[in-house]
């Protein structure tokens, strides 16, 4: 069965799993768990460089960005003006104008601040960028990021690194059927289950960090998430059969023996 | 002179551009963003600003990173 690419923005991936580069045991696992991903979407982090200490190597010597694109977040701001700010950072240290924006409200939960983030959203499209938000799975924040020019909307299927899988697969359909962009579900996958799930429910990707770099051997579990979302992705194209309450015989019920 | 660099105090000799400032710490231009008093700088502007005594000087790079 032939699917159409992933289009967000007019660029489009073949992989519908964006994975991160974040809690990894070594640069080395890393990349191996980015190739096994078949992501072509990686999201990274932007920090203050370490001034006294340059002994550390640049993560940009461990991501070919000839073979992945890169995607800055901007993980732990809790204002939009903060949010911007980073942004703005990232653009210019990744030469890229996209970013997933994270504003955060709360920090026991990682839920998002909303409000700001509507407001980030639409200061940051004014400014030319590609964004897509990391929002709550709520159908009605989803609208006005939307209507704020968001290029894809991506709500959580649970908080960030829990992994505890698609918490509300109820809201996650009705965010899908009413968006204009793509949906990507962001946070909250724990194994591949989980992945599928998701795009069974018929949204467009899966962005996710550590139900990999946490695993027991993430290359193993990279290569699970992308056959996993595969699996997934094709399952909600060939259409699933209603459920019913009782059992439906697959054999013919004339001509069984003694009845 | 003084500025804030990243946050801390910082001593450097004389006033120099954002270029030979990424050069005095060792650090690749090509890895990192520069906001200089609160404006972030576009490449092509490393060499035409200047650092002065009370400046604020963020650098930043990527660091790994996923959904936090």
């Amino acid at each position: 069965m032939t699917d159409t690419p992933l289009a967000i923005a007019g660029r489009e991936f073949r992989s519908r799993l964006l994975v991160g580069t974040g809690k990894y045991p070594s640069n080395d696992v890393m990349v191996r768990a980015h190739e096994a991903s078949g992501a072509e979407l990686i999201t990274v982090a932007v920090r203050r460089v370490n001034i006294s200490d340059r002994s550390k190597d640049s993560l940009l010597d461990h991501i070919d960005t000839s073979k992945y694109s890169l995607l800055p977040n901007t993980a732990g701001c809790y204002t939009a003006e903060d949010a911007i700010r980073t942004a703005r950072l990232g653009r210019e240290a990744g030469l890229s104008n996209w970013v997933k924006l994270e504003v955060i409200g709360d920090e026991r939960t990682l839920f998002p601040d909303n409000e700001a983030l509507i407001a980030a959203t639409r200061e940051l499209v004014r400014d030319g960028f590609v964004v897509l938000p990391y929002t709550n799975d709520d159908p009605v924040a989803c609208r006005k990021l939307e209507e704020a020019g968001a290029a894809a909307v991506m709500p959580l299927g649970a908080p960030i690194g829990s992994g505890l899988g698609i918490q509300n697969p109820n809201n996650i359909e009705i965010i899908r059927e009413a968006a204009g962009v793509p949906v990507i579900v962001d946070a909250g996958v724990g194994t591949a289950s989980d992945a599928a799930f998701a795009m069974e429910l018929g949204v467009d990707g899966v962005l996710m960090n550590t139900a990999i770099a946490e695993a027991s051997d993430p290359p193993a579990m990279a290569e699970a998430m992308c056959l996993a979302v595969q699996s997934g992705r094709l399952a909600y194209l060939a259409g699933r059969i209603p459920k019913k309450r009782y059992a439906s015989a697959s054999s013919p019920l004339e001509g069984v023996v003694g009845r | 002179m003084t500025i804030t660099l990243n946050g801390e105090p910082f001593e450097l000799d004389a006033p120099m551009n954002v270029t030979q400032l990424l050069e005095h710490l060792d650090i690749d231009p090509r890895r990192v963003a520069v906001e200089h008093n609160l404006i972030v700088l576009k490449r092509p502007a490393f060499d035409s600003t200047e650092v002065n005594a009370g400046d604020q000087i963020e650098i930043v790079n990527f660091v790994g990173g996923g959904t936090r």
